[in-house]
């Protein structure tokens, strides 16, 4: 078990310094989009002194702006807050489909640099687990990075949670290379200790094109 | 003659402003929000300059770079990224940037480097 906790503990640490540059080059983003827009006001300040008339609409629509790209800075530093916070309890209840749509957040630029549109089908209903949260996260997104290798022409990956009698599954779907992808590698990536530590079960459906991982409703109970 | 740039960006909010920034110190300047869009006006037109993000949907910035000096050998590029380790900006000028700067720019310094080029 040490060797297999020492490599989830560092694949940990990557998949958490993954999401942590992916929030970092958002939030320069951010502050490169109200860095213009202060530049902007500031040249049409030397416009004033210089005679010039500016429209009052330009000067709301750069108020606008900033509003706007505050709004989208405040949800990144949500969502960066809600990651850091999960590994505050080693085990605790959970809605799956809050890890869900915190992990497509979070994973978006990525998804997008590679090309990739990754659509979360959540549940109407709550997906109640008791489980290691930030592990689950890093089970569901070593799954999202291999899936986005795997989506074949299409491009598009589907996840969908479903509640099952012993807890939940999650399905990957849309994964038309799915056949032609390293499935083994992964695998035995995954083997090493993560999903014995939430004693998840993967699953790789090469005809429906699909990635099942089923989780158990209490991590505690056999 | 005014200098001519392509921005690339897929932050559109970002583009549109420092594209009118620019435009405000007489160079003549193009946008696009893809990478696709982005190579196929580097083979149509002529440009002094392209400056590009790093993380473009669909090509990492090396991609792109390698890609666009393929198409003009002559073409200047400056690459914008959140962060610049040594390692990146080493291999981007390798591969034939001109510099790699981080976001936020600072436009006077842009404006700077751009101007420089013309410079004798």
């Amino acid at each position: 078990m040490g060797t297999k906790f020492g490599t989830v503990t560092e694949t940990g640490l990557q998949f958490f310094g993954k999401m942590a540059l992916s929030i970092s080059h958002e939030i320069k983003n951010v502050l490169a989009i109200i860095n213009e827009n202060a530049g902007l006001l500031g040249d049409f300040a030397l416009m004033i002194d210089r005679g010039a008339a500016i429209e009052p609409q330009r000067l709301k629509n750069i108020s606008q702006a900033v509003m706007k790209q505050v709004r989208r800075a405040d949800n990144i530093v949500k969502n960066m807050n809600r990651l850091a916070h999960s590994v505050d309890k080693s085990i605790e209840p959970i809605d799956l489909n809050d890890i869900l749509e915190l992990l497509v957040a979070l994973s978006d630029r990525v998804a997008s640099t590679r090309g990739v549109a990754v659509q979360a089908k959540l549940n109407q209903d709550a997906l109640k687990l008791r489980i290691a949260p930030f592990f689950l996260m890093h089970l569901l997104w070593s799954c999202m990075d291999f899936a986005m290798g795997a989506t074949g022409e299409d491009k598009i990956i589907e996840i969908v949670p479903q509640k099952t009698a012993a807890g939940a599954q999650v399905f990957f779907k849309g994964l038309g290379g799915l056949a032609g992808a390293p499935l083994k590698p992964f695998q035995a990536e995954l083997d090493k200790g993560l999903t014995d530590l939430i004693k998840a079960e993967l699953e790789f459906d090469v005809e429906n094109r699909e990635i099942v991982v089923t989780i158990a409703e209490d991590i505690d109970s056999e | 003659m005014s200098e001519k740039l392509l921005i690339i960006d897929d932050e559109k909010d970002f583009l549109d402003i420092i594209a009118e920034r620019i435009r405000a110190h007489g160079m003549d300047v193009s946008t696009v929000t893809s990478v696709e869009d982005a190579l196929n006006m580097v083979e149509e037109e002529s440009f002094d300059v392209v400056i590009m993000d790093f993380m473009m949907p669909g090509m990492n910035g090396f991609q792109t770079l390698k890609a666009v000096k393929q198409k003009k050998p002559g073409v200047q590029i400056i690459l914008l990224t959140g962060y610049v380790p040594d390692e990146k900006r080493i291999e981007a000028k390798a591969l034939g940037a001109l510099d790699v700067i981080e976001k936020p720019p600072d436009l006077e310094d842009l404006i700077g480097k751009i101007r420089s080029l013309k410079t004798p």
